[in-house]
């Protein structure tokens, strides 16, 4: 039976699975959105902007696991998508970004909304496509896929004219895909693996440090199996939350520029350094040369540029996370390896205990590190995925939630996209519809992309936002006070404008405030059972700072604020340490 | 130090694009870059010359292996590859002049490939050494016009697999 291209490509993504569409149409993606009117898979969610489109679909994916589409128009409408495409690549997080585009016979002469989404998006997308003809389209739509999930993952863009979405063909979805140019490495060197586990097993200081590829690959049981079996303690990145479980003894924080002080110190005195979908990347090291200088490095990744890329490394491996960690756990049972880490975790509850994180409290004043405890506190025993924008709510969000099941954080980490949070809550609600879905809100971030009020409204999508209202962007004026002189340089956004209480009830949510420590709890706790999007307008410090901090190309056991101590050289408790050498 | 590198990559529109700015992207200049097809009209080799250390030529190479579109990539070894690389020469040459820009064209085994009335094209073969010193040579002369291939290059046959 001949079809249209249109009704091929929803044919396509009802054969990947594909959920739900997060879109916004016009003139040349009128035949798409015309075909999915009439389906019930995938669902089609309107947005109000194209970038939280790409946003929300990142979100679903982060928590899920699968990558949902995104479909746009053409000229400004694919336009608009670029920096969510940018931070997804940066991320490694898998979709399928559908541009329509004008009729083949004009592409190249500027057309009414033309632009070169595929030019465009070379740098931005693991791979893109511009389809000529209706005919490829199925196996367009195929080859984006694979290549969107396998490997490491990342975003494709698809172009498609309206001619090619008008165009019949006839329809078959194919069973495979021949890529000759794509064929990624699942399974670990079995010589670099028996070469780790050697390692692992000598090792008197050793750690485990994770990343988002323990979460793209699946890989958190094997994590949790692998610390456990040989009593390794763990840190996470920023990308790696939610990979091991935040209350475990075991686990040491997050490392890097706003890390814990005895997180830091954990990585600086580390004999042997496991890094697992990880990439080194400066607001984790600070200065290379002086980051996990007295360790040897196992460096785990499936991607093999990243392996060497900005640390030397001494065993590598390229391979699939799951797959190198369970070989690693057999080849170590298989040698009968006993955990030897009893005083090195010693040494760590030392600083655990000496340095724990801190902040500043004053009679009357609202912190905005109170209100990210309370939010841990009161979503304790409710199944939670936490969000954040970016800048400082982002950071105390790493430092005073607790994240303890994988996929259930969701935060913007290489790019560091202000206005990610509250669409990629959006898609992380549609992706989990029976969790509380909460971003935590800086009142700049947030202020990027508030038109979605409407889009969580209308479709009945129950997320919370909390934001920390401190009328200024904390994190550059954070820089400023430090930095520059404490010349407030067009950081100054003022609390009261918008007021956010109305524009919640403008869009129809529910909108509360927080001035005193004493509203908090009632009003969270109102806005996390209320049956609907909620925003909370907490008006918390203006001058606070994230502590601690390493400065920018700073070594990182040389911190900022927080406890008194630092660097690590200083810190060492000798007695402690000889315990570890006997 | 310099490195040559034989690409393949599947013949598509826009392969050149995605290569060349993903080496201006990772900070890399490309000396010199020549793209054919090959025996199998699906694909086409490309010969990039780049100048960089070690490292970040494992780097790029990494970075270019990434693409969808790239099938296989080799570091030639300078000792055991064999490179060539095409000029034309336009050559200033009055007529009473001609007779020594022939001498010249023949040492370098070179061909004259048109004459004009006071200009003689050359066209020489050969590796960039051969070529560089061919043109210093010309140049007494006045080199009206000159265009060049960019290096292509294969591994020596003694290296392929038995």
């Amino acid at each position: 039976m001949r079809i249209t291209g249109a009704e091929a490509l929803v044919k396509s993504l009802q054969a990947e699975g594909v959920e739900v569409v997060f879109g916004y149409p016009g003139g040349v993606a009128l035949p798409i959105f015309d075909a999915l009117y009439d389906v019930e898979s995938p669902r089609t969610i309107l947005v109000r902007h194209e970038q939280a489109a790409v946003h929300a679909a990142d979100g679903y994916a982060r928590v899920t696991g699968k990558p949902a589409a995104v479909i746009v128009t053409s000229g400004p409408g694919a336009t608009n998508t670029i920096t969510g495409i940018a931070n997804a690549f940066m991320d490694s997080i898998p979709m399928v970004v559908i541009t329509a585009q004008v009729a083949t016979h004009v592409i190249g002469t500027d057309a009414f909304q033309e632009s070169d989404m595929t030019g465009i998006t070379i740098p931005i997308t693991k791979h893109n496509y511009l389809v000529k003809s209706s005919a490829e389209l199925p196996e367009v739509i195929k080859e984006s896929f694979h290549i969107a999930t396998m490997g490491r993952p990342g975003p494709v863009l698809v172009d498609l004219p309206v001619d090619v979405s008008k165009g019949e063909l006839e329809f078959h979805y194919p069973e495979q895909v021949n890529l000759p140019g794509f064929k990624p490495t699942y399974k670990g060197h079995s010589k670099q693996i028996k070469q780790a586990a050697s390692l692992i097993s000598k090792a008197r200081k050793p750690l485990l440090y994770a990343g988002g590829g323990v979460l793209a690959s699946g890989a958190w049981k094997e994590l949790k199996e692998l610390a456990e079996l040989m009593q390794l303690p763990v840190v996470t990145t920023l990308m790696g939350k939610g990979a091991f479980p935040e209350d475990h003894h075991l686990f040491v924080g997050m490392p890097g520029m706003h890390g814990a002080k005895y997180t830091n110190y954990t990585i600086t005195e580390t004999d042997l350094l496991i890094g697992v979908g990880v990439r080194f990347d400066d607001r984790v090291t600070g200065k290379l040369a002086a980051f996990a200088s007295k360790s040897k490095v196992i460096h785990i990744d499936i991607d093999p540029a990243e392996i060497g890329k900005n640390k030397a490394v001494d065993v590598p491996i390229v391979g699939d996370a799951c797959n190198v960690l369970t070989a690693i756990i057999a080849e170590l049972r298989k040698m009968g390896a006993e955990p030897r880490t009893d005083a090195w975790m010693r040494v760590i509850d030392d600083w655990r205990n000496r340095f724990p994180l801190h902040y500043h409290t004053e009679e009357n004043v609202l912190m905005p590190e109170y209100v990210v405890e309370r939010v841990r506190e009161l979503t304790k025993d409710r199944p939670t995925v936490i969000c954040t924008e970016v800048g400082q709510n982002q950071m105390w969000a790493c430092q005073y939630t607790k994240i303890r099941e994988p996929r259930t954080w969701v935060s913007s980490g290489g790019l560091g996209t202000m206005g990610f949070g509250f669409p990629a809550a959006m898609g992380a609600q549609v992706g989990r519809p029976d969790h509380l879905v909460i971003d935590i809100a800086g009142d700049g971030s947030f202020q990027m992309n508030t038109q979605e009020l409407a889009t969580v409204f209308i479709n009945k999508i129950p997320v919370k936002v909390v934001i920390l209202n401190n009328g200024v962007l904390g994190m550059v004026r954070q820089w400023q006070e430090l930095f520059y002189d404490q010349r407030y340089a067009f950081t100054t956004l003022g609390q009261e404008s918008p007021d956010f209480v109305k524009l919640a009830e403008a869009y129809g949510c529910l909108g509360l405030r927080a001035t005193k420590v004493e509203d908090v709890d009632a009003v969270l706790q109102q806005a996390f059972d209320y049956d609907g999007p909620a925003v909370v307008d907490c008006r918390v410090a203006p001058g606070a700072c994230v502590w601690p901090m390493v400065a920018p190309g700073g070594s990182i056991d040389e911190m900022l604020g927080g406890i008194p101590g630092g660097p690590l050289s200083e810190m060492l408790d000798d007695e402690l340490l000889e315990e570890v050498w006997e | 130090m310099t490195h040559t590198l034989s690409v393949l990559v599947e013949n598509k529109p826009g392969v050149l694009t995605r290569i060349a700015s993903l080496f201006a992207r990772r900070g890399f200049n490309i000396d010199s870059l020549a793209v054919g097809i090959t025996e199998d009209p699906t694909l086409s080799r490309m010969t990039i010359v780049v100048s960089a250390e070690d490292t970040p030529v494992e780097q790029i190479t990494k970075q270019l292996h990434k693409l969808i579109n790239v099938l296989k990539i080799q570091d030639l070894d300078p000792k055991e590859m064999i490179d060539r690389e095409l000029v034309l020469f336009k050559v200033n040459a009055p007529p009473e002049r001609r007779h020594e820009i022939i001498e010249i064209a023949n040492v370098f085994r070179a061909k004259i490939v048109d004459v004009g009335k006071n200009s003689l094209t050359i066209e020489a073969t050969g590796v960039s050494d051969k070529l560089a010193a061919m043109e210093d040579l010309l140049r007494a002369y006045g080199i009206k016009e000159l265009a060049r291939t960019g290096k292509i290059a294969l591994a020596r046959g003694s290296k392929d697999p038995q």
